[in-house]
């Protein structure tokens, strides 16, 4: 349909075949906002009708409708079909209210509410459930020409989660033609529904249609999809590998790079994790993906990984490989998985380290040994503890998990943690983290804790790090890092935005992590807390990826990410609201920005580059997650974002849990 | 009659109109709304509006005749028509729907159906004006004239 002008931008964003091209997006500015597809929804025929011909005088493409459900089939049935819906606020068969609800979850597009209703109460409501905007009637053409800022503005912020969570790399390639576009934001639009699309029709494996970028579709890494790709990680170098790369040795139709990128990240924890340092991403990514996934993914990787890099480990690992192997690829939920890992994770935590047979580096070496102290402490945290934790010691297990998960961090943590040959572990981080949705900082803590002096938190992050390159799961990291070190709480604060595994195995150690924690802030936050910060908000992402679909308990489920919305920097918060985290942590791109402008540190920035996790890590209040319930962290979460301080105690991601709420 | 003196007349009707409180200045959007492409855009939207709003009044007649008046229904088809008057600039329309939902939030029946009638009869009577308006218009298109548009000070 490329008759009128309005078309043009439309036709431009699908032609667009591949990743942004200057002249796609180009073209996409030219046209832009001319072609904006909106659905219009009211059941009156008048305001209809009068709404109709202002958008179409406004150049946009209009779809009206008179009721609220037909505009939702038609919404279902054309996921790509529409950039914005206006929607009114009464109608006879469903509240607008609802169904603004129902697209913010289902497709994810911005709604804009109307009526002839200009009453506060109401127009709260609208914000409270995720309007982009409020219009009343009579409606002015003036005020429908700008509608297309909503439009961009969420494209813009899904796209820096898009970007980090999937493609660091492209993306950041992205970013930069978009950046010299005049109109980056529709730049990035049309390179996000390009490469949207493109995923969408890629992706055949998916189990479940998302329409939103930020969830990602699942696939099932069979036995062979995880021989394929230990295959090719192997074949690239545990290093070098890249989900790129990976994607194209494998050649595996229907994969996708995020897909691919996420499982790296859960691979890496599994091998961190076998090297001692608590995985706290990995258990995140597990959670993330269906727990028969996770399960299986660790186990498969388990398998996979290598006796080699087991028994680099230790016996434990073998002996966990066993058991891994034995429960194997028969077990089918993450939560039956997750006993087992938390059982090596412990014994791991006795070897020095087994991360560095992956070839991570010599920094990770190192960190491994001192990880796998970490490590070491014994994630016990059972399923059932995991389940009881629920609002605990998030901030423990963030942590840790946070200081393992990430490839990306964790080559934060060594390089931080280590100071020494930052730049190269960072490199290497900056490879691995890649990874998919999350951009874990875990390592900046490492850091930090070192620079007090306190040798021992070094060590352990340097294994925290490397843990994270096994698929641990949370749980078991976030134990042994409490357990070791009295600076656990430094991992823990990380932690924070791992609701899960935080949660459950730390309510043991949280009663102690939080003290130490607090004491452990505060040096941390004088050294660096930046650093920490990016793990935590590593963390918090990872764990709420991973504590949906580790714990069935938590009962968090990727549908409660985007509810939640808050992911408030507060490790309770984070912790309750894991899944939200990671919608956070997609939807915030701009907390990357903030994080590296507030850790000024190259490397944190590098890392950060997917993470818009802000963190802000300063006082262990956020660590003490009990303490806080949805709406404090709401509050606390808006309240943070008003001081736009870093100051704070910023796991969070302030970024995101406004978004989030609004979702 | 001249195209030129009937273009005039409707120019001081649609004038008075803005002055005694018919119109407002949502019409005048509506106006520039219209173009080649939909010259008889208002008219049609006008049309629609007392269309749609005649069965509103009808559902509110049966509304409020019942023994047990269901205030929230009332309100809900008052909203509506208030929304859609509105839209069109209908203001004492509007206005009326306005003093019209007042009562309802309070229950008030004797008041809920006074203003109904009230409704009522500035519906009857916008209805009379537009069409006179549009009238003139056809008129003037009949006459080979074109509309004038009207600029106004708001």
């Amino acid at each position: 349909m490329n008759t009128s002008s309005g078309k043009g931008y439309m036709s431009t964003a699908s032609s667009s075949a591949g990743w942004k091209a200057a002249d796609t997006a180009a073209t996409a500015v030219d046209q832009f906002p001319a072609g904006l597809r909106v659905l219009v929804v009211d059941d009156d025929p008048t305001c209809l009708m009068i709404l109709e011909k202002m958008l179409r005088t406004c150049l946009y493409e209009v779809t009206k409708c008179h009721r609220a459900e037909t505009a939702l089939s038609m919404l279902r049935e054309n996921k790509n079909g529409f950039d914005i819906v206006i929607s009114d606020v009464h109608m006879p068969d469903m509240d607008g209210f609802k169904l603004l609800e129902h697209i913010g979850l289902e497709m994810d597009l911005p709604v804009i509410m109307m009526s002839a209703d200009d009453g506060q109460h109401v127009v709260m409501k609208g914000v409270t459930h995720g309007a982009c905007d409020y219009l009343i009637k009579p409606v002015r053409i003036e005020a429908l020409k700008n509608i297309w800022q909503h439009v961009v503005r969420k494209r813009k912020n899904e796209w820096k989660d898009f970007e980090q969570s999937g493609s660091v790399e492209e993306g950041d390639q992205q970013l930069k033609q978009s950046e010299d576009e005049v109109y980056s934001s529709s730049a990035n639009e049309g390179n996000w529904k390009s490469s949207k699309r493109r995923k969408d029709d890629e992706d055949e494996t998916n189990e479940r249609d998302d329409t939103s970028t930020l969830k990602k579709p699942r696939v099932v890494w069979s036995v062979e999809l995880h021989q394929q790709f230990v295959v090719a990680v192997n074949q690239l170098g545990i290093d070098k590998a890249v989900p790129k790369k990976i994607l194209e040795l494998m050649n595996v139709p229907g994969l996708t790079r995020e897909n691919v990128a996420s499982h790296l990240q859960k691979y890496r924890l599994y091998l961190r994790r076998l090297s001692g340092v608590s995985p706290h991403p990995s258990d995140l990514n597990n959670s993330f993906m269906s727990p028969q996934d996770a399960t299986f993914g660790s186990l498969s990787s388990l398998n996979g990984l290598d006796l080699q890099t087991l028994s680099a480990t230790g016996q434990l690992h073998a002996q966990s490989l066993v058991t891994l192997q034995a429960a194997g690829p028969g077990r089918s939920t993450g939560k039956s998985g997750l006993p087992v890992p938390l059982v090596d994770q412990r014994n791991i935590f006795s070897f020095e380290n087994p991360k560095l047979r992956f070839g991570e580096g010599q920094q990770h070496v190192n960190n491994n040994k001192q990880m796998n102290l970490l490590h070491g402490i014994p994630t016990t945290m059972e399923p059932k503890q995991l389940a009881g934790l629920h609002h605990g010691a998030q901030s423990m297990g963030n942590m840790n998990m946070q200081v393992t998960s990430h490839g990306q961090q964790s080559s934060q943590n060594n390089s931080l943690l280590m100071q020494m040959a930052q730049p190269q572990a960072r490199g290497q981080m900056l490879n691995d983290s890649s990874l998919g949705h999350d951009p874990r900082l875990v390592s900046p803590m490492g850091q930090p804790i070192s620079s007090n002096g306190i040798a021992a938190n070094v060590p352990t992050r340097n294994g925290i790090q490397e843990n994270i390159r096994a698929p641990s799961y949370n749980l078991v990291s976030q134990s042994s890092s409490m357990l070791n070190f009295p600076m656990n709480y430094a991992w823990e604060l990380p932690v924070n935005s791992f609701p899960l595994g935080s949660t459950l195995g730390i309510s043991s150690l949280t009663p102690k992590v939080d003290f130490q924690e607090a004491d452990i802030f505060n040096d941390l936050n004088q050294h660096k807390p930046q650093n920490w910060k990016l793990q935590n908000a590593g963390m918090t992402f990872d764990a709420s990826r991973h504590s949906n679909s580790l714990q069935g308990n938590l009962g968090h489920t990727q549908p409660v990410l985007v509810k939640q919305g808050f992911s408030s920097g507060q490790v309770n918060g984070q912790n309750r609201n894991a899944p939200v985290v990671s919608k956070a942590m997609f939807s915030s791109g701009d907390s990357t920005g903030q994080v590296n402008a507030q850790n000024g540190n190259q490397c944190l920035n590098s890392l950060l580059v997917d993470g818009t996790i802000r963190v802000k890590s300063k006082t262990p209040i956020s660590l003490y997650p009990d303490h806080f319930g949805q709406e404090d962290l709401m509050s606390a979460l808006l309240k943070q974002q008003d001081a736009a301080a870093p100051a704070e105690h910023e796991f969070d991601f302030d970024g995101y849990s406004l978004d989030n709420i609004l979702v | 009659m001249e195209v030129v003196q009937i273009q005039r007349n409707l120019v001081d009707y649609t004038k008075s109109l803005f002055m005694e409180g018919f119109l407002d200045g949502q019409f005048l959007q509506l106006q520039q709304l219209q173009d080649e492409s939909n010259p008889d855009f208002v008219a049609e939207v006008v049309s629609l509006f007392f269309d749609d709003s005649q069965k509103l009044l009808n559902e509110l007649t049966i509304a409020l005749d019942q023994p047990i008046v269901d205030f929230k229904k009332v309100d809900a088809h008052v909203h509506q028509l208030k929304g859609s008057s509105s839209s069109i600039g209908a203001q004492k329309v509007k206005n009326a729907c306005i003093a019209f939902r007042n009562f309802c939030e309070v229950q008030n029946i004797e008041g809920c159906l006074t203003c109904l009638q009230q409704v009522k009869l500035e519906y009857y009577l916008a209805k009379n004006k537009f069409e006179t308006l549009f009238r003139l218009e056809q008129q003037i298109v009949a006459s080979g004239g074109s509309i004038p548009m009207i600029e106004m000070g708001f």
